[in-house]
């Protein structure tokens, strides 16, 4: 049995199902790693959301265009760069999905538990690419 | 695609006049199957005239921002017709979920499907 990938650059088309195999590969280098079942459920969230923001709102679906996740595990910290080809957006405009006012209105609540669950999130260029951290929590907490 | 021509996503238990529905998908993830479970759900309320709605998610152990818009149009749904809805057994990570994004306080969540039944 070869190791699990602890490093990937990969290029992904715009296809929910593609989501499925990055999860997967991701999921066995956190185990590997030895990351606790809450570190890899937040992980795999943060993942989940941003994945589908890029294919589904950045991308739009198009099948002409592709994402690019580019993830590395070393030691206690697991950090990606998840970059589509939209036109990019500024997180600052999505509405506060915990307000009351908005609380059942659809968006924003994907770009929130991404924020909630890692370590560090930041958007980069245009806003087409996100980069984001989790380090490991202390199995003691 | 009709209903009988696909896979089921749910099961449905009457205990009572309570509709008790478990998922039979541990991961509810992508749009076209939240789609078919939100189908499947709206349809106990709008075609079998079900009020009394109790959720169960023992089964679930992963579940994405996508299929929280599908439970809060639910939730309209119950509320517009004078019905109500309620959530149980949901595990620890998922619960955390429902915390940040406030909706712990929009929808009624308890402990476990005993409980759940007394509260309607």
């Amino acid at each position: 049995m070869t190791d699990p990938r602890t490093a990937a650059d990969l290029t992904v088309p715009s296809d929910l199902a593609e989501v499925r195999r990055v999860q997967d590969d991701i999921e066995s280098a956190l185990q590997a790693h030895r990351f606790g079942e809450t570190d890899q459920f937040a992980v795999k969230l943060a993942v989940e959301e941003a994945l589908v923001n890029a294919i589904k709102h950045g991308n739009q679906m198009d099948p002409a265009k592709c994402v690019r996740v580019w993830y590395c595990v070393v030691g206690d910290r697991f950090e990606i760069r998840i970059t589509d080809e939209g036109p990019g957006f500024n997180p600052a405009d999505l509405p506060d999905p915990t307000d009351d006012w908005n609380l059942e209105k659809p968006c924003g609540r994907g770009v929130l538990l991404i924020k909630s669950f890692m370590t560090s999130v930041d958007f980069v260029g245009r806003g087409n690419e996100i980069l984001m951290s989790k380090v490991k929590s202390d199995p003691t907490e | 695609m009709p209903a009988e021509n696909r896979r089921q996503r749910i099961t449905v238990e009457d205990v009572g006049d309570v509709a008790v529905v478990q998922f039979v998908d541990k991961k509810i993830l992508d749009e076209q199957n939240i789609q078919m479970i939100g189908d499947d759900l709206f349809r106990l309320v709008d075609e079998l005239g079900r009020r009394k709605l109790l959720l169960n998610f023992s089964n679930v152990d992963f579940m994405s921002s996508a299929a929280l818009g599908k439970l809060i149009r639910l939730h309209q749904r119950m509320t517009q017709v004078g019905g109500k809805l309620v959530l149980c057994n949901i595990s620890k990570d998922i619960m955390t979920v429902f915390t940040l994004t406030k909706l712990d306080k929009m929808l009624k969540i308890v402990k476990d499907e005993q409980t759940g039944l007394g509260s309607f």
